[in-house]
């Protein structure tokens, strides 16, 4: 016999938390992991380990791009890795003073837009060493690069060149 | 393209006051107040809509999936035919022009468009978050992880190009935020000076807090119809003449440096130092007016367009959206602005409404409300639904709508007619 009219939930001690009761407004938690692969990118996530800033050059057409990608944009052809010179110049720049909640607690950040010599396309990235009074368009910075990866684009970031 | 298609109108529209958070309405609700708003203002009785289109951006505010069909379930439309369309910041337009599309290939006589956004759900900088998950997530969003950062660097390029000044990026704001007064749905509404713009807090240098647009919640519904049931449903449907759209790199640092695709009143040798679009002009906005001028047979943008509704997520997109739109040469934008010659009675028009900046930005509802207002301006009904005329552009008989994401990812065109 599985029927029973007096069939009961089990009561859990873990409250709801209430904002408010009208309307009545109460808290959700949500989080979870991803699995994320860098797939096409691997390389350059790999090679900031090894203390190197890996661009994209295109196989056909010869465009080159600071920040990776896989197939060229202005032919479609694939892509292969070349390595990036050390010292670039500031393209735009500016300081974060508020920022998403994951970045929060970093602010003031420095964002800079890196140009390299003789590549077509720019390279997003923090510049520390220099507060946004210091820092203009085509100051000259430097790569450098976390001695402990955490295989994120912030493994490298810029510091002032030390020229004016 | 355009030849065989037919021709589009916009028959009625409705708006629900934007405001920060109005958590005693859920998004269905809301929907469901301008969708009435829109209806009763030309007693369209439900069984005329013969589909829809559903407009927001982003499902993690809600961690609602399926939102789109819930609205169509809740005003009633189930089970017609509907579709969610999302874009980022542009999701508003597209979905605009898709209605236009079910119209103009003849499938659908009628078309509810309805957007909405419900941005409370969530706090300020986990909202700023999830608008960040907009960007590139191996390259960008970890690095910066910030829109308004984004924003901040194009405008600090746009000034060291063409000199544009702190002091010209307040001026949109000032404008935007006083036209705003006389707009009974705008959530900020406020009279400013240059210092206290610049004095309120820095948020990403050089924009503050009063140079970036505010998160919401908020509704707005269009109408649209074919010509046909556009005179039987009103005496005053809004004719949309035209649309355009334009895409560019999702990662701002794979903008090319060429050359200035040409609006017919510009010359080559107006750019020819200019490395375009670089991350100083937006590229997308210029393509989709450059399609939208085409379809209507606007050559001369400053002179043939009365009224713009444009994408002010930020001062300093505002000054170079002036410039993709043809208003003015590339590099002129900041002086445009402190011209007064988009003031409310200065040569055109812009976001007399009080724009993103003012009237807050609940994304997949800021496209459709562009619309709304830009109905009224062309029907000259604003005094009507605001109860106040103070912003009805005089003699206003020709106005475009602009519709932005990302970085300028996708940017929407729309030229609409009072007829």
């Amino acid at each position: 016999m599985t029927i029973d009219p007096n069939a009961k939930m089990p009561e859990t001690q873990n409250g709801t938390e209430v904002y408010n009761t009208d309307p009545l407004t109460v808290k959700s938690h949500y989080e979870i992991d991803y699995i994320h692969s860098y797939a096409q990118d691997s390389e350059f996530f790999r090679a900031l380990g090894k203390k190197k800033l890996m661009g994209s050059r295109c196989k056909k057409c010869g465009y080159k791009y600071a920040t990776p990608r896989g197939h060229c944009m202005m032919c479609g052809a694939e892509t292969e890795w070349f390595e990036l010179p050390n010292e670039g110049k500031v393209h735009s720049f500016t300081t974060c003073y508020f920022g998403s909640e994951e970045f929060l607690p970093e602010t003031p950040f420095n964002l800079v837009m890196v140009e390299f010599e003789g590549v077509d396309s720019l390279f997003m990235s923090r510049l520390i060493g220099a507060s946004q009074e210091d820092i203009y368009v085509g100051m000259k910075v430097k790569a450098k690069f976390k001695r402990i990866q955490k295989f994120s684009p912030t493994d490298v970031y810029f510091v002032p060149a030390g020229d004016k | 393209m355009k030849d065989k298609s037919k021709n589009v109108y916009m028959v009625s529209g409705g708006v629900t006051k934007f405001a920060k958070a109005t958590p005693e309405m859920d998004f269905r609700l809301r929907v469901k107040k301008a969708f009435d708003y829109a209806m009763d203002d030309i007693n369209m009785p439900l069984s005329e809509i013969d589909g829809s289109v559903a407009s927001y951006f982003s499902d993690h505010f809600q961690r609602q999936l399926m939102a789109g069909i819930m609205v169509q379930d809740y005003l009633g439309l189930t089970p017609k035919p509907s579709k969610r369309i999302e874009g980022g910041g542009a999701t508003g337009g597209l979905a605009f022009q898709t209605g236009y599309e079910e119209i103009a290939s003849g499938r659908m006589d009628t078309c509810a468009v309805f957007g909405f956004e419900s941005m409370s759900h969530v706090n300020t900088w986990k909202g700023n978050e999830f608008i960040a998950l907009a960007s590139d997530t191996n390259f960008d969003y970890p690095v910066g992880g910030f829109y308004t950062g984004y924003y901040a660097m194009m405008a600090v390029r746009h000034m060291h190009e063409f000199g544009t000044t702190v002091e010209q990026l307040a001026k949109v704001s000032i404008k935007n935020h006083k036209n705003a007064k006389h707009n009974p749905y705008s959530q900020s509404p406020m009279d400013l000076t240059v210092d206290m713009v610049r004095n309120s807090p820095m948020v990403s240098y050089p924009l503050t807090r009063l140079d970036v647009c505010t998160m919401s919640d908020g509704a707005a519904v269009a109408i649209l119809a074919s010509e046909e049931k556009a005179f039987e449903l009103t005496d005053h449907p809004v004719l949309i003449k035209s649309i355009g759209t334009g895409t560019d790199t999702m990662r701002l640092s794979d903008r090319p440096f060429g050359k200035v695709p040409l609006l017919p009143n510009e010359k080559e040798s107006d750019y020819r130092d200019l490395k375009y679009p670089g991350i100083h002009s937006f590229r997308a906005g210029r393509t989709a007016a450059i399609e939208a001028y085409k379809g209507a047979g606007i050559t001369d943008p400053l002179e043939e367009l009365d009224v713009i509704e444009l994408h002010d997520a930020y001062t300093s997109s505002e000054i170079q959206t002036y410039e993709d739109l043809g208003l003015c040469k590339y590099g002129e934008g900041g002086k445009f602005i402190e011209e007064g010659k988009s003031e409310l009675n200065g040569k055109v028009a812009v976001n007399p409404s009080g724009g993103l900046l003012a009237c807050g930005h609940p994304v997949g509802a800021t496209g459709i409300m562009q619309s709304v207002f830009m109905f009224w301006q062309l029907q000259h009904t604003i005094s009507k639904h605001f109860k106040d005329d103070y912003l009805q552009v005089n003699n206003a008989k020709r106005g475009l709508i602009h519709s932005h994401a990302g970085t300028g990812t996708y940017v929407t065109a729309t030229v609409m007619e009072a007829v």
